[in-house]
């Protein structure tokens, strides 16, 4: 074993004055400059740039019809294995139009969720979308009512249901 | 050994037996021909055009001789057009190229042809992930459509019988489920309507398809047209597991696929095997796999005092122990035991009940609860159990039509029997009532579902299904096959041959650390499985050739 010598500070290092000065000096320019912080949780941030991926919705179309088909394939790629589907057969003819397959049961665990975007990716339907929400706490847990209300409507080109 | 002949397949020279088809013959040396029309099992119908391939003949000189081109190679002649190669029988001499521009060409343009009007049903169609259409499309198809013209549409979600939904949109023509039911279920009830591009498939009026191997052509359509009812929409393909494993429902044995996941069972398919079961099942016994995941499957050991009305759980090696000891006990006081078996069970299961039975309780008193339904003339055997020959060789079941329950039932009436063991039978509705069982000092069960007889038992021991389980069934015809486990569910839930084991060795005969060790004890201890290993069986089963085998010659009942 090998005792090391604690080294002794030289007089300027041990003077402190000027270095609480040049803190001093750091806090005061701050001050007149524009904030850049926000009241988190009053005030939420502004996200900037398209590339952000928050929370994953489900969206309907512009006729309201629910634009996923539980073809499952978010679920299949689902890195950690987030979600989970449970496809139900509509076979009677509705108001809503010809829909044969929805899903009945539709649950992101949004404590798995990774956000990795890959099942919008993999949507045939363009039926999910991650969208600018990050803050995701509330009183129910992800299914699909909820998925849904935060998704909205999506006026997009594929609209599964219109001309069956 | 069949008669060969020699051809050349894309400049390799090869030979297949006499007789096959270019499809068949390509696919034995590992090429594949694609194709939707043509099924091994069915006429020719050559309508789908996809087989097409280049055919060639050595040309013959004046002299009916092959004409020798300078490379000192016989000169081949070809035919001037594409030919299919499900309706040519490959010949001596022939050579056939199936990866030409040309015969690429031909692939495309067909399923250009045979994309035109097909919907983009993908994300909802149960085929997605085994559907040929697919397959061919990512092979031949075109990244995007020429076609500017609307689409022609047609009826979906249209009811073909009782357990069948048509998409007529998604229908290519091919014409398969025309001819199995006409050639294999023989009910010819399926046609086309109508012309071109505008042809759909249809149920002749009146006669929708009602026979008992309808589900079959779902499996058979190269696409998603036909759905089972049973099956449509609950789970995407790509999910599944699928086990090899076999029918319990009948004598037959049919080979089969069982879809699972997440130790839940979705379908059950046909497996190929030609010495029993060709590609088909039927549907009754198909449709029979829902107790797996029966939500009332007993899953915990219990054990009921005699003067108890409740029965508390335990766990299962207390179960075995309990068991062990009430037999004993049985045994000891010079009580009269008997063996409910049952022809359902593997036949590993049978031969240590029949130890159990010989060797342990010495009592002659074993059965088995057969079940006599009508033969069909295909696959469908008068004999409703799958394993009523393992029940036979194993000594514990008497084979078809004698039972000796009726004389079980009386003994314990008369109090001669105080100790019953019943395994996998609800014996109540098979002979001995309610009544009767309740007079026993002691009551075993093991099965897999609650019913009229686990409420009575003293000790029940959860068993399993027979997809969750190792073991062999001996179908009508002496051949014997595997089943493995391709589920497992929760709870205290053990292999019967290892609750049996457990329970034989507590009762000191025997030591079985694994499966494998029952079976090699089984194959050592019942002659007519001499020689039979476990690997020999393989995924399409060993025949036994029980008519051969020493002492077997009384293997004569054999239902039709
Ligand atoms: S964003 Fe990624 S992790 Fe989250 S649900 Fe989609 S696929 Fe799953
Ligand atoms: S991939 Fe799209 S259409 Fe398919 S289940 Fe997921 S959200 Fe629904
Ligand atoms: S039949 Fe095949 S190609 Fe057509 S929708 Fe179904 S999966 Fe897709
Ligand atoms: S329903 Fe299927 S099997 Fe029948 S003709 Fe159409 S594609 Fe062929
Ligand atoms: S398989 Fe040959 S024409 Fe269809």
């Amino acid at each position: 074993m090998k005792t090391m010598d604690r080294p002794k500070l030289t007089f300027a290092e041990r003077f402190y004055i000027p270095q609480i000065i040049r803190g001093l000096w750091q806090t005061l320019r701050h001050i007149p400059r524009k904030k850049i912080t926000v009241e988190y949780p009053e005030v939420k941030p502004k996200l900037h740039g398209s590339e952000y991926r928050g929370v994953p919705t489900l969206v309907r179309d512009p006729d309201g019809r629910v634009k996923c088909v539980a073809c499952q394939l978010c679920e299949f790629v689902c890195p950690p294995k987030a979600i989970r589907i449970l496809p139900a057969s509509r076979d009677a003819v509705r108001p809503d139009g010809n829909v044969e397959k929805e899903p009945e049961v539709f649950e992101i665990d949004m404590l798995r969720c990774i956000y990795c975007g890959l099942c919008e990716e993999a949507c045939p339907e363009e039926a999910i979308f991650l969208r600018k929400d990050f803050a995701v706490t509330g009183y129910t847990r992800s299914n699909k009512q909820k998925l849904l209300e935060l998704g909205g409507t999506h006026a997009d080109r594929i609209w599964k249901w219109k001309n069956k | 050994m069949p008669e060969m002949v020699n051809f050349t397949l894309d400049g390799r020279e090869v030979s297949v037996p006499r007789g096959s088809n270019v499809i068949d013959a390509a696919k034995q040396c590992g090429v594949e021909v694609p194709h939707y029309c043509y099924h091994q099992r069915l006429t020719v119908a050559g309508n789908c055009r996809m087989c097409l391939v280049e055919i060639g003949m050595p040309k013959l000189g004046p002299d009916r001789k092959p004409e020798v081109g300078p490379d000192g190679k016989p000169v081949i002649a070809f035919a001037p057009k594409l030919v299919i190669g499900c309706n040519q029988a490959v010949s001596e001499g022939m050579v056939v190229n199936t990866v030409t521009p040309r015969v690429r060409k031909a692939r495309e343009g067909v399923m250009e042809f045979l994309l035109i009007n097909h919907p983009l049903d993908c994300p909802i169609c149960d085929q997605a992930g085994e559907c040929r259409l697919q397959e061919f499309a990512v092979d031949y198809g075109r990244a995007a459509s020429r076609f500017v013209e609307i689409k022609e549409h047609k009826p979906k979600r249209v009811p073909l019988g009782p357990k069948i939904t048509l998409d007529n949109e998604r229908c290519i023509a091919c014409s398969r489920c025309v001819r199995f039911m006409k050639e294999v279920a023989k009910q010819d009830c399926l046609g086309f309507v109508e012309r071109g591009g505008r042809s759909v498939l249809t149920a002749f009026p009146g006669h929708e398809p009602n026979t008992n191997y309808d589900l079959n052509i779902v499996d058979i359509c190269p696409v998603g047209a036909l759905t089972s009812n049973d099956f449509r929409f609950r789970q995407r393909v790509w999910f599944l597991k699928e086990t090899r494993s076999i029918c319990p429902h009948c004598a037959t044995g049919c080979n089969t696929l069982v879809s699972s996941r997440e130790n839940v069972v979705y379908r059950q398919q046909p497996r190929d095997n030609a010495d029993v079961n060709q590609s088909w099942m039927c549907d009754q016994g198909r449709l029979n796999y829902r107790f797996v995941n029966d939500s009332a499957r007993l899953t915990t050991a219990t054990v009921r005092a005699a003067n108890a009305t409740d029965a508390t759980p335990v766990a299962w090696s207390e179960a075995v122990a309990a068991m062990a000891s009430a037999l004993r006990n049985a045994q000891h006081a010079g009580q009269g035991t008997a063996i409910i078996g049952s022809a359902r069970a593997t036949t590993e299961e049978l031969f240590l009940l029949r130890r159990l039975g010989k060797d342990v309780l010495r009592t002659d008193r074993m059965e088995t609860v057969s079940r006599a339904g009508k033969a069909d003339g295909f696959l469908v055997s008068a004999d409703r159990n799958p394993n009523t020959l393992g029940a036979y060789i194993t000594g514990v079941g008497h084979g078809l039509p004698e039972s000796t329950i009726p004389e079980i039932c009386a003994a314990i009436a008369r109090g001669e029997v105080r100790a019953l063991l019943v395994f996998g039978e609800n014996i109540a509705k098979h002979g001995i009532p309610e009544a009767i069982l309740a007079k026993l000092d002691f009551l075993g069960v093991i099965d897999v579902l609650p019913n009229a007889v686990t409420k009575l038992a003293h000790v029940v021991i959860p068993g399993m299904t027979f997809i969750e389980k190792q073991g062999t069934f001996i179908n009508g015809k002496g051949r014997m096959q595997r089943l493995k486990p391709g589920v497992r569910l929760a709870g205290d839930i053990h292999p019967e041959w290892r609750t049996l084991g457990t329970l034989l060795q507590a009762l000191g005969a025997g030591e079985y650390a694994d499966f494998d060790a029952v079976f090699q004890d089984m194959v050592r201890t019942l002659p007519p499985l001499q020689g039979v290993t476990y690997a020999s069986i393989g995924d399409q089963g060993l025949d036994l050739k029980l008519a051969e085998r020493p002492g077997e010659e009384a293997v004569a009942w054999n239902l039709p």
